[in-house]
């Protein structure tokens, strides 16, 4: 992954539209948040392999970004991400890292299901 | 220690065993113990991935898969068997599904000696459901039957609660096939070891207790309890 180029992302974004795409969406601060501190309030949330057909989709923001997609009935989005790869299976993989590089966030868009 | 017939380790996550007991394994391996490894996962869920990153949310199991097959091999493991479930679904899969993986290799194996964590006590969920499960499978032989179960606890309520741990080997003669297994998890270990060398060479008294001493609880089970 390389830090987001807008308009690469931006392009493979239009490029899923209107079509059948498996989508991953992930949030996390780790299982040891609060362990390490009692104090921390821990939350996150895991979708994998959602299957879903978006009309448009964006990606705004000064870096870290905020991805949005217009679903027909519903809406998909991150925010926090400032990484990207399209890989080897045509997969779009977008990722928030911190600044100690521990994922927070990751979205990703497959024409084909995760494993 | 004592001279076992055959160890099984329960663990979820690739690492887990190296942090807690790869001392220990090592020198039951060194006694000519066989140690058969289950690790439920692949640790997909893992969080670092580096800045500049090294892997993406896909790529990271590939990475970790290779790098539970080094550390097996560096603890001398010479039965590893990867059980392809998910990070962090563990508690939510089947109770009963779990609990017959690991009655089944108990009747396949019949270990003298089962190491899992210490169900309440080990702060992961993935941690606690492999246990429970581990626990349940044990508590389903007859009491004569049951092979030992030494439990990894480090919850900070672990010592409170549990007391201090009855079982504490010293692994300093296999000390480098530890820190070979630790090694070996660089996704997970990297910025760890990092210092260890320093650390070995000013005599680092706390991190050689740590690094040193594998803490155990024999589990207790609730016909057993006071």
């Amino acid at each position: 992954m390389k830090p987001i180029d807008r308009t690469e992302v931006q392009n493979a974004i239009d490029s899923f539209a209107g079509q059948d795409v498996y989508l991953h969406l992930e949030t996390t601060n780790g299982a040891y948040a609060t362990h390490v501190d009692e104090a921390f309030f821990s939350a996150g949330a895991y979708i994998r392999n959602a299957f879903i057909q978006y009309e448009h989709g964006k990606i705004v923001g000064d870096g870290p970004y905020r991805v949005g997609l217009k679903l027909n009935i519903g809406w998909v989005y991150a925010e926090g991400v400032n990484h990207f790869e399209m890989d080897e299976q045509g997969r779009l993989l977008l990722a928030g890292l911190d600044f100690s590089g521990k994922l927070a966030v990751s979205m990703q868009l497959s024409p084909t299901p995760f494993e | 220690m004592e001279k076992e017939r055959h160890v099984l380790v329960i663990f979820p996550h690739p690492d887990d065993e190296a942090f807690s007991v790869s001392g220990t394994l090592a020198l039951h391996r060194e006694a000519g113990t066989p140690v058969t490894y289950l690790c439920l996962t692949l640790g997909e869920m893992g969080r670092n991935l580096g800045n500049p990153p090294f892997a993406t949310r896909e790529s990271l199991p590939k990475i970790r898969k290779k790098e539970l097959i080094d550390a097996a091999n560096a603890i001398g493991i010479q039965d590893l068997r990867m059980l392809g479930l998910r990070d962090k679904t563990i508690e939510f899969e089947d109770d009963e599904k779990l609990t017959s993986l690991f009655t089944d290799a108990i009747n396949e194996l019949n270990p003298s000696l089962i190491i899992t964590f210490y169900p309440g006590y080990s702060v992961h969920p993935d941690h606690e459901a492999t246990a429970r499960a581990v626990v349940r499978a044990v508590e389903r032989m007859e009491e004569k039957e049951r092979p030992k179960l030494h439990c990894v606890a480090f919850s900070n309520n672990c010592i409170d609660e549990l007391g201090q741990p009855d079982i504490i080997h010293d692994i300093s003669a296999v000390e480098e096939k530890k820190v070979a297994a630790f090694t070996a998890h660089r996704s997970q270990t990297q910025a760890m070891v990092i210092d260890w060398k320093e650390k070995f060479e000013n005599q680092d008294a706390d991190f050689l207790d740590w690094i040193r001493k594998e803490r155990l609880w024999t589990y207790k089970f609730q016909e057993n309890r006071q």
